[in-house]
């Protein structure tokens, strides 16, 4: 992933020069490296206000229970998702919890829950071949399924938006039914064979 | 539509305060301790950010961005985007940090409250990075044949695509 990344920034830099060189837009390409950089800068010192209040609310969440009761929530969507996994196994528990960290948008937190519940599957599965659980987990973790996206909102702020959050009800539909497509897909693919 | 959006933020922070109030959490201190988190992770993210802004801003001023949505408006009419999202499209599967370079583009260009703008705001809420989480869960565990995984993947990111502009017309007539 990191080498795709590498490539791409790459071809990004040469490939703007170029273009630049082509359509004689030299001086703009020249201010824009250096208000390029400087505006990265500004942009995340602007945000990182909004992002502290967020994260200090969420450790409240955390510590006040919510997490428990929205895993707690989730047990029979898991149940249903993930068939055979043992119900209450190290295997869903991880798995509530990945979601849980996924739906409150702690993005560090649903990462290694997400591995532990990876590793979990693994357990069963010692071939080097996805077998449906591990298929399902992974187009859940594709999707984003973050209840409050406040980067999202935090950005349109700094550009200006007259209400940050009037996206929300839209992202949601949206979100909900790329999920409901995605696992619509997966349950459909991974009929007929081996898993 | 607004006046939902702003109620949903107030009382949810209230909600979270009160709740963990009740369950007698130290509110104001867990607070604190929460916000050192996001002020780490702001700091981490800035010198992504600066190398991805910086190409994306190069990319913008040379005149490529526009000569590739230029290249990608049939696919964007085709999934009924408006043509400045298609490099989002492109990015967002790829590259979280990638996909905030070119949503603030985006946003700069057009504004965040325009119809492309909104559009741009919606996808980059519904859709993650796909190829990202595909490469760290499966390689993770060594599986190398991930079977349907980015087939159904995929069917989930083109329907966000095609639910975005299909949500914004819907909740935003005007716009």
């Amino acid at each position: 992933m990191n080498d795709l990344l590498n490539y791409l920034w790459a071809f990004l830099i040469f490939f703007s020069v170029l273009c630049a060189a082509a359509t004689g837009r030299m001086p703009q390409l020249s201010a824009a490296v250096v208000s390029g950089a400087g505006n990265a800068v500004t942009l995340v010192i602007s945000m990182t206000g909004m992002m502290c209040a967020w994260t200090g609310l969420l450790k409240i969440a955390q510590e006040g229970g919510a997490a428990k009761a929205l895993a707690r929530a989730l047990r029979p969507v898991v149940r249903r998702l993930f068939p055979s996994c043992p119900q209450d196994g190290p295997a869903a528990k991880a798995i509530c919890m990945n979601i849980t960290a996924n739906l409150l948008g702690l993005g560090n937190a649903a990462t290694p829950f997400g591995i532990a519940a990876m590793k979990e599957l693994k357990k069963r599965n010692p071939t080097n071949t996805a077998d449906n659980d591990m298929a399902t987990f992974v187009v859940v973790n594709a999707a984003s399924i973050q209840l409050i996206p406040t980067f999202l909102a935090a950005l349109r702020a700094q550009y200006g938006a007259k209400s940050p959050f009037d996206i929300l009800p839209a992202v949601w539909l949206t979100s909900a039914g790329a999920l409901a497509a995605g696992l619509t897909a997966a349950k459909l693919m991974e009929r007929g064979r081996h898993g | 539509m607004a006046d939902f959006g702003a109620w949903v933020v107030p009382l949810v922070v209230a909600a979270i305060v009160l709740t963990g109030f009740l369950h007698g959490v130290p509110v104001f201190d867990t607070f604190i301790s929460g916000a050192k988190e996001g002020l780490r992770s702001s700091i981490q993210i800035m010198p992504t950010l600066v190398g991805l802004i910086m190409a994306v801003s190069m990319l913008n001023a040379s005149g490529a961005l526009d000569l590739l949505s230029a290249f990608l408006a049939p696919v964007a009419h085709a999934l009924g985007l408006p043509s400045q999202v298609m490099p989002l499209v492109l990015v967002k599967p790829v590259s979280g940090s990638g996909s905030t370079a070119v949503l603030t583009q985006i946003f700069s260009d057009c504004g965040p409250d325009s119809f492309p703008g909104r559009v741009a705001s919606v996808l980059s809420g519904s859709t993650e990075t796909t190829f990202y989480a595909v490469a760290v869960y499966f390689g993770s565990v060594g599986v190398k044949k991930t079977r349907h995984t980015i087939p159904a993947a995929i069917v989930g990111d083109l329907t966000a695509c095609i639910l975005s502009t299909l949500a914004v017309r819907l909740f935003f007539p005007a716009g």
